[in-house]
């Protein structure tokens, strides 16, 4: 037995059955994603002075990765028009970008981003002893200014004892009092090779940049991973579509397969929709 | 059950349908293009400093909304879709919305963070 409304509109709703199930699915989507953002929302209003990194993540690779969601957008939007004329050359061509598209993003972010994180190394130090680290932290010149106080050293871990950290200082802790330290630059600085002896006892919180780090990091793990999921399901669905088993499909009814088409599209186009959003405040603010 | 394809077989009708298509592949193009420039604008502006950091967030956050606003209405073809989807949406944003407010409703709870 075939299935119904495949192609053919329902009478009832004017629409053929997977289009309403994929924009229902979107729905519980945008609820998943939204309670995700009303958490950073909550937790970036709340994160006390110096607490919410700004400039920690690499803003050209991000943009770069931003650049790639869209091109695949249009790319998947021309392979449903592709099939809608009827080429399927062009349509395999087209769904052939999207796929690479997608895997690009995902190794940019699996096998460069996050282990590039995992290698960082933050130092919170202590209330009570954020004078003695001044020389790297610059938190003087910063409150005559009315800015926020650095309470964090950043950089690679150099060694560690029982008693100390060595921590191969990041340029804004290098150089703490330089101006053109205040705000994130747009090409990431390498770690210096100044090296910042803290002690173990000055240290209220040592990790990684891991999601235990901070709220900003747990947001950011959590946002991106579960977004890089769903890039990992549209490429799955999409090298389905671009395998010999569809063009059987498409020479049986090319309608059916420019509809299953369109509908996974949708899903993609969503899945750029959210990194619009990702992208700017994670990235940029 | 299924209806055949909605395209005619017949050379002319299908040299017609086929250009229709067509145009609607240009706009895509320019659509795709204006968004790589307003990724390239949010970059820009998140360098200029507009005074506070919320007038920072507020103008990469319209710039965003913007481009969402292009995605949703040209490539998920928002512009021009049956009524059902717009109910749907409806439905939806005012439950996330929903989700907005207990967040805020939260923060005005826990006084003794700030």
């Amino acid at each position: 037995m075939e299935i119904p409304y495949t192609v053919s509109t329902r009478p009832d709703t004017g629409l053929w059955n997977a289009k309403i199930g994929i924009w229902l699915f979107l729905a519980s989507e945008v609820m998943l994603f939204g309670g995700l953002f009303s958490a950073y929302i909550f937790l970036r209003i709340d994160a006390a002075p110096g607490m919410w990194p700004h400039g920690l993540l690499n803003v050209p690779v991000g943009a770069g990765n931003t650049a790639i969601l869209i091109i695949s957008s249009v790319t998947v939007v021309l392979a449903w028009a592709s099939l809608k004329m009827r080429r399927y050359r062009a349509y395999w061509w087209y769904m052939l970008v999207t796929i690479s598209c997608g895997v690009i993003f995902l190794t940019v972010k699996l096998a460069y981003e996050w282990p590039q994180k995992f290698e960082h190394f933050g130092v919170y130090i202590k209330p009570g002893a954020l004078g003695k680290y001044e020389k790297y932290l610059g938190n003087e010149r910063r409150a005559e200014k009315g800015m926020e106080p650095r309470i964090e050293i950043t950089g690679h871990l150099h060694s560690q004892t029982a008693k100390e950290y060595e921590v191969a200082l990041d340029p804004v802790n290098a150089d703490p009092d330089n101006p053109a330290m205040d705000r994130p630059h747009f090409l990431p600085l390498a770690v210096t090779d100044k090296i910042a002896t803290i002690e173990k006892a000055d240290v209220e919180r040592a990790t990684m940049f891991l999601p235990t780090h901070s709220a900003y990091f747990a947001s950011y793990f959590t946002i991106t991973g579960l977004h890089g999921l769903h890039v990992l399901g549209g490429v799955l669905v999409f090298i389905y579509m671009w395998l010999p088993v569809s063009k059987k499909l498409y020479q049986r009814n090319p309608e059916h397969l420019a509809n299953r088409v369109e509908v996974s599209g949708l899903f993609w186009h969503f899945v750029d929709l959210i990194w619009i959003f990702v992208f700017p405040l994670f990235y940029l603010l | 059950m299924n209806n055949p394809p909605d395209i005619s077989q017949d050379p002319k009708e299908y040299e017609e349908y086929a250009h229709g298509v067509q145009k609607h592949v240009r706009g895509y193009l320019m659509v795709g293009a204006l968004l790589l420039t307003f990724t390239a604008i949010t970059v820009a502006l998140s360098y200029v400093d507009f005074g506070t950091r919320k007038a920072n967030i507020g103008i990469a956050m319209l710039v965003a909304t913007l481009k969402a606003g292009a995605v949703a209405a040209v490539f998920m073809h928002l512009a021009a879709e049956k009524r059902l989807i717009y109910r749907i949406l409806i439905f939806t944003g005012f439950f996330v919305l929903g989700l907005f407010w207990l967040t805020l409703l939260a923060w005005y709870d826990y006084p003794i963070f700030r």
